[in-house]
């Protein structure tokens, strides 16, 4: 475990930011996919990389809770491990690796593989909060149509990309209704998570702190993908299984091995290529 | 074969030595020192403290020299620190009237009250490098005290102001607490304070081109340089507890007041309208271009259309910042993998697609 | 007896200036065309803006009867209500097809536009629709898939037509539909028009210029001048009798013309 700074308070924030961020996650909680404007500071990391996951990971973390950090489903990618070595250092909690083991988890583009449980909290790590952003620029304009529950605009988007392709062009990042009310992005993460999302036992907390939005979706709220009748919402699926571990229903990175373009398919989430690779190593 | 991104914690190491070792440079050379940024290189400093939002020379100067340089980096360094400070007190208002003027210039007027006042500036030099610099040890003629300058200095603008020629400065009703964009989020439409606040920490790049587009017709301002003053403001503070003003000191501050074009309608006369601007330190193009694109964001409030984008709040506004903007353009650097796999998979399909379809109309012919 | 879908009293937009539209009162049928003409700045523009709650009202009423026969005052309406009934009881055509249309997205998208907002969520029933009001505005179903960029100024102004009637609102509001269409044009988007607002029986604000268009399209016609209503009666009559100055120049300018 590594050794806490003292020069800094437990988490790095004040204990009041702390309380102004809790009140906006009890809003947010309150109201299921609602993106709750608060006052983002500034922190030591920039922008883009994670701030608004670092706010709210930094407002609820206790000293008991086991944190894991992801980025791209993986423990060891750099930007994962300058998170957790920030909050190991401001905090001195536990880290680990392992899904289940954890109490918290701070994501950037992932849900983990294992399912998650009551009692669990995953924070996303969200770059562009609005969902309706590309197809109109304006905040002022956007949080109409929120208000007024008016998202035609995004299903003329998803009727164009089927007219144009024959499918939903969107394969991350893919909208979502919670509960029946908001129109929400689940962060950058693969539409492969989407389902993850729905009545999922775990808090799913999500904070942008360049935009200084942050929005929840509750234990088992209903969270649903937009799509039409006739071409229903679908995840990704691969040829291949993990070249590693031999797994035929987890999201696949494509390595390319060499300047013949030879490629090779593992697990993106390292944790649980790495738990099903033990698991064969017992049994054989 | 497959190589783990294993060792992120070791290569992260690594990289944090070879920057300290970049920063120093050829360590046969004196190492700078703070004091020599902060007296030599002030016009960087002020840089720093402005869009960084903290008057302090010397951590402006630790923040350049860390970032061995790049303002953005230092903003960025400065801003950081500056979150975690606890507030004591809030500042007084401050009258910039009561300025202790060290140069005092308008483009409106051949001469006013008080002269014209050029102080250090590098306006009438000519731009020819001087080699002069090249060699260190070289003493600087010491500016010989002349005359003291009349103090207080008036303001240019308020002898329009007495005609009613410009709009009055009134203090808003109620004269509301100002918000703090540093602890509550910029929501729109937004006040004029807010609008000032973000143009003062705002990237002085792209104000400036906003200003430049202003001039060239992306809005429609006709602006005059009323008065640009620099020199020192002191600052008090009154805790509630002791009820009393206690000066704290002074500051640099540059301000410049833009006469823009009037406005004017059935019930009012035309008047001329402002636009404001006003920087930490001698930081005269960054407080002129603010001055000119706070009055075209002024485009809703008097009646003008709102066609060009220096005129539309939200994408001046949200797009300033050049913390916000740094971070969210090199984020791009971070992995993608899951998503770029995602839109693989996805072009691949819709490729096979359009494939299968023209394989099928040939058959077809 | 049928009671009014619209109708107006005292109804007052003062832009201050001398500008705007002053009492006016009306009353609109289901299935009824109304044409107001005047000449630009006369307010015309204005009280349509103000009919549909795009603009606040500074005095006066405007009743709005929906289809379960319920009254709604639209000069106090708040604004999720007014979104409601723009979504589902009114159309808006604009003079401007940019205004009105989305340019960069297809046909079949801005037709099908409306019929999501009311929560359609079948692909091949909105193609079909949206396919049967191409054909049904002569624009033709197979170019469901082209962008309204691709149109010429008569198409885009039926794809407008389209687009609004595919609800089957029970008003449409039009802001000078044939402004921006040649003479040639605009005989055949009237004569389109009238056969849809026949066929369907919705009832039409419609804003013009041109006393001539309104003879074409409108049963009854108010003639604005200076934001005031100076003349109301059946089109035909106005255009034979009219009985103000104003009208009586407005009716000479097109039989000269």
């Amino acid at each position: 475990m590594t050794e806490r700074q003292w020069q800094y308070n437990f988490g790095f924030l004040d204990e009041n930011t702390k309380r102004m961020l809790r009140r906006g996650l009890l809003k947010a909680v309150a109201i299921p996919g609602y993106q709750v404007p608060f006052g983002s500071r500034e922190m030591p990391l920039p922008y883009g990389w994670g701030t608004g996951g670092i706010q709210l990971t930094a407002s609820i973390i206790g000293k008991s809770d086991v944190l894991k950090v992801i980025d791209q489903g993986a423990d060891d990618t750099t930007n994962a491990v300058n998170i957790r070595r920030f909050f190991a250092r401001v905090t001195g909690v536990a880290t680990t690796t392992r899904t289940a083991d954890a109490t918290l988890i701070q994501t950037r583009h992932r849900i983990p593989e294992t399912a998650l449980c009551e009692g669990q909290i995953m924070v996303f790590q969200v770059p562009e909060p609005e969902p309706l952003r590309t197809l109109e620029a304006s905040e002022v304009e956007t949080r109409k149509l929120h208000a007024h529950q008016e998202y035609g605009l995004m299903h003329v988007k998803l009727y164009e990309d089927i007219a144009r392709f024959g499918h939903v062009a969107t394969s991350y990042d893919y909208p979502v209704l919670v509960n029946g009310r908001y129109l929400a992005s689940p962060s950058p993460i693969p539409k492969f998570d989407n389902p993850k999302l729905d009545r999922s036992p775990a808090l799913m907390l999500f904070g942008a702190g360049r935009e200084k939005r942050l929005y929840a979706i509750p234990p088992y709220t209903a969270v649903e993908s937009l799509a039409f009748e006739d071409h229903p919402f679908a995840v990704q699926r691969w040829p291949h299984v993990c070249a590693l571990c031999g797994s035929g229903d987890s999201y696949l990175d494509e390595i390319i091995t060499d300047d013949a373009g030879h490629r090779l398919f593992v697990c993106s989430d390292s944790d649980y290529c790495q738990a099903q690779r033990t698991l064969q190593e017992g049994m054989a | 074969m497959y190589v783990a991104v294993k060792g992120g914690e070791q290569a992260i190491a690594r990289s944090w030595d070879l920057l300290a070792a970049s920063r120093r440079g050829d360590p046969r050379l004196l190492e700078l020192e703070l004091a020599q940024i902060r007296e030599q290189m002030r016009l960087a400093v002020a840089r720093v403290m402005l869009e960084g939002s903290l008057y302090d020379e010397n951590l402006a100067a630790l923040a350049l020299k860390q970032a061995a340089g790049d303002a953005v980096e230092a903003i960025f360094l400065l801003r950081a620190f500056r979150t975690t400070l606890p507030r004591l007190a809030t500042s007084l208002p401050l009258d910039t009237g009561a300025m202790r003027v060290r140069r005092r210039i308008s483009g409106t007027f051949k001469d006013v009250p008080g002269g014209q006042i050029l102080g250090p500036t590098a306006d009438y030099t000519q731009r020819l490098l001087d080699f002069s610099l090249a060699q260190s040890g070289a003493e600087a003629d010491c500016a010989e005290d002349h005359d003291p300058l009349p103090h207080p200095l008036p303001n240019v603008l308020d002898t329009l102001a007495r005609e009613g020629l410009i709009e009055a400065e009134t203090i808003p009703v109620g004269d509301p607490e100002p918000p703090d964009l540093t602890r509550s989020p910029l929501m729109f439409p937004a006040s004029r304070p807010a609008r000032l606040q973000n143009l003062a920490r705002a990237d002085e790049g792209w104000l400036l081109g906003l200003a430049y587009a202003t001039q060239r017709g992306y809005a429609e301002s006709h602006p005059f340089a009323g008065e640009i003053r620099m020199g020192e403001v002191g600052v008090s503070v009154c805790p509630p507890e002791l009820g009393f003003e206690i000066d704290i000191g002074a500051i640099t501050l540059t301000e410049c007041q833009m006469i823009n074009q009037f406005a004017g309608s059935k019930t009012a006369p035309p008047q001329f309208t402002r636009g404001y601007g006003l920087s930490f330190g001698e930081a005269e193009r960054k407080a002129m271009a603010m001055a000119l694109v706070d009055r075209s964001l002024r485009a809703e409030e008097l009646g003008e259309d709102q066609l060009a984008p220096t005129q539309q709040q939200e994408f001046v506004l949200y797009h300033s910042d050049n913390v916000e903007a740094s971070g969210f353009v090199q984020h791009l650097k971070l992995p993608h993998y899951v998503d770029f796999q995602a839109e693989l998979a996805l072009i691949r399909t819709l490729r096979q697609q359009a494939a299968d379809l023209s394989q099928q109309e040939t058959r077809h012919d | 007896m049928t009671r009014p879908i619209l109708s107006t009293r005292g109804l007052c937009k003062d832009y201050g200036n001398g500008q705007g539209c002053f009492d006016i009162d009306f009353e609109l049928y289901p299935g009824e065309v109304l044409g107001i003409v005047g000449e630009s700045g006369s307010g015309k523009s204005t009280l349509l803006a103000t009919l549909a709650g795009k603009l606040a009202a500074d005095r006066g009423q405007v009743r709005f009867l929906d289809r379960d026969g319920m009254a709604h005052e639209l000069t106090c309406l708040p604004e999720a209500e007014r979104r409601r009934l723009a979504r589902s009881e009114w159309g808006y055509v604009t003079q401007h097809a940019r205004d009105g249309l989305r340019m960069n997205v297809s046909a079949g998208a801005n037709i099908s536009e409306r019929l999501m907002a009311l929560g359609e969520r079948h692909y091949g029933r909105l193609r079909e629709r949206a396919g049967d009001w191409l054909d049904k505005v002569e624009i033709g179903a197979d170019r469901l898939d082209d962008k309204p960029s691709a149109f010429s100024g008569g198409m885009q102004q039926r794809l407008q037509i389209a687009r609004n009637l595919v609800t089957q609102p029970r008003l449409v509001f039009m802001d000078e539909p044939t402004g921006g269409l040649d003479v040639s044009v605009q005989a055949r988007f009237l004569d389109l028009t009238r056969r849809l607002v026949h066929d369907t029986g919705i009832a039409v604000i419609m804003v013009t210029h041109d006393l001539g268009v309104a003879r074409l399209l409108a049963q009854r016609t108010l003639v604005m001048q200076r934001g005031r209503v100076v003349e109301t009666g059946l089109t035909d009559q106005i255009l034979d009798d009219p009985q103000h100055p104003y009208s009586q120049l407005l009716v000479s300018s097109i039989l000269q013309a």
